[in-house]
């Protein structure tokens, strides 16, 4: 009569089966039998890096486009993304600068300024920003960062002149470099606020 | 008939106490303490109806919180791009001293998130040979403490409680420059979708790597024309600038990643309590009818003896 043979333990691999990776290469463990120190491939995926999600760059083109692509993002919101424009005014330091197609790539440091977008020939949205980075590239991409950004509209007149006053008190009464440098700041914020809304 | 019905009752009572097999793990009870075995049951119940009510309301609420963290964190997603585009994304390149960032979450119960994040902080860790960690979240504290205490700088906790702005996380990337490392590895999930997070590393230099990155081509700096401060400058602003923006997107990621993987629990949870609140139902009404029926059997049997003996 046919007999089963002997029941093995369920995860135990038989001897004959056991696949190469888990050989062991005779190293002798602390008892002195032969340790199974092998290296088993790892269960886990590789992790994925921010540049996977973005979209893939365009080409350059080979003469500068009719119209700019715009993007304006500060932190918490995205103004312009891949916007179609004319042209944008940004604040550098070292002075106000215009961006058109084709324009040589350039990056920028931002002043507490105005920058101006001029969507096509009549519409012209203008945002404060209190400072960032821009950066042109050589397929006509405009990337503005900035860490806030309100359309001049929405600034407060009688607001921007209390608050000038008020950092140039502190300014006449800063103790340390500190204080003095955060005064020195906000005078030169509000001070731009006040000339962007034409005062 | 009376000693018929004698031998009928006795043999139904034997049958029915053969049968009263359950599949619930009710140890032995005596007779005469049947009314116990019910009230067992019924604690059981109470208890799970309560864990059912407790998981369903913290779904609702991470529910309704998600729709508002997603929101931010789609628009913090935005800011990202453009810097990647002007400084890499490059975790590759060797350096002397390493710090790795795992992002996780304060409160539990929000799924194996946090569990992913810090195997794959340790895996990181693991592939330079100085690496320092500064761990974000309470729960990351709690699983690294323990074996990698001599690798970790500092634990930033409870950033939950205040509002995520990124004037905050501008404040946890200064306290991570300020350890001064070369290369920062941030270990976050990064919210695919209510059901799926993927686990996400992302790199940022000091200025002095940038640098050295910019002359080797490894980054483009070099093509484009600088309207600002000179090279070295520029980039140390753009290198502080790139931790915020990444710290605040990791930030607000993980905890989207985090509501996201609480309401997927919770519902398993409600799903689980409410499956053996059922059982639990059957048996209880079982153990109910088997015990009234005990006793009505034994009531009839001894009227049936009495009758036999008149």
């Amino acid at each position: 009569s046919w007999t089963r043979p002997p029941r093995a333990r369920r995860n135990a691999p038989r001897r004959d089966e056991e696949p190469s990776w888990l050989r062991f290469e005779g190293r002798r463990g602390p008892n002195g039998g032969r340790a199974r120190e092998a290296v088993k491939p790892s269960t886990m995926d590789n992790p994925s890096t921010p540049s996977a999600f973005m979209k893939p760059l365009p080409e350059v083109p080979a003469t500068p486009p009719a119209k700019l692509t715009l993007n304006f993002y500060v932190p918490h919101n995205i103004e312009f993304d891949g916007a179609e424009v004319d042209q944008v005014q940004v604040p550098a330091t070292s002075g106000d600068m215009g961006v058109l197609p084709g324009h040589v790539p350039t990056v920028v440091q931002m002043r507490p300024g105005v920058v101006a977008v001029t969507l096509n020939d009549k519409e012209v949205q203008k945002y404060f920003v209190s400072s960032g980075f821009a950066f042109v590239h050589a397929d006509s991409t405009t990337d503005i960062c900035a860490v806030e950004a309100v359309p001049v509209e929405q600034l407060d007149a009688e607001a921007v002149k209390k608050g000038l006053a008020d950092y140039q008190a502190k300014l006449v009464n800063a103790k340390d470099d500190y204080e003095k440098a955060s005064a020195q700041i906000g005078i030169e914020v509000c001070g731009a606020m006040n000339s962007a809304l034409g005062n | 008939m009376a000693s018929n019905g004698f031998q009928r009752t006795s043999a139904l009572l034997r049958t029915l106490r053969n049968s009263n097999v359950t599949s619930a793990p009710v140890t032995f009870t005596p007779s005469g303490t049947r009314s116990v075995s019910l009230q067992i049951v019924q604690q059981r119940m109470k208890s799970v109806g309560n864990i059912q009510k407790i998981t369903a309301a913290m779904k609702m609420v991470a529910a309704s919180r998600l729709k508002g963290a997603q929101t931010r964190m789609e628009k913090s997603r935005g800011l990202v791009v453009p810097l990647i585009r002007m400084l890499g994304d490059l975790p590759g390149i060797v350096t002397d001293t390493t710090m790795v960032v795992p992002v996780s979450s304060d409160k539990g119960l929000c799924g194996g998130i946090n569990t992913t994040v810090v195997k794959y902080s340790k895996v990181v860790a693991g592939l330079e040979p100085k690496t320092t960690m500064t761990i974000v979240g309470e729960k990351a504290r709690a699983q690294l403490g323990k074996g990698n205490s001599d690798k970790v700088n500092g634990t930033i906790v409870d950033l939950s409680k205040i509002p995520m702005t990124f004037a905050t996380a501008s404040m946890v990337a200064d306290t991570i420059l300020a350890e001064g490392a070369q290369k920062h590895q941030i270990v976050f999930n990064k919210f695919q979708s209510v059901i799926s997070f993927r686990p996400t590393v992302a790199t940022v230099y000091s200025s002095d790597e940038y640098e050295k990155a910019a002359e080797a081509g490894q980054i483009k700096f070099d093509e484009y024309e600088m309207e600002g401060p000179e090279r070295s400058e520029f980039l140390l602003d753009l290198a502080e600038f790139n931790m915020g923006v990444v710290m605040y997107n990791a930030l607000l990621e993980n905890s989207t990643s985090e509501l996201g993987s609480r309401m997927q629990s919770m519902e398993n949870s409600t799903k689980n309590a409410k499956d053996m609140l059922g059982k639990l139902t059957l048996l209880y009404n079982r153990t109910r009818q088997a015990s009234i029926t005990t006793e009505l059997i034994e009531i009839i049997s001894g009227a049936s003896a009495l009758e036999a003996k008149k």
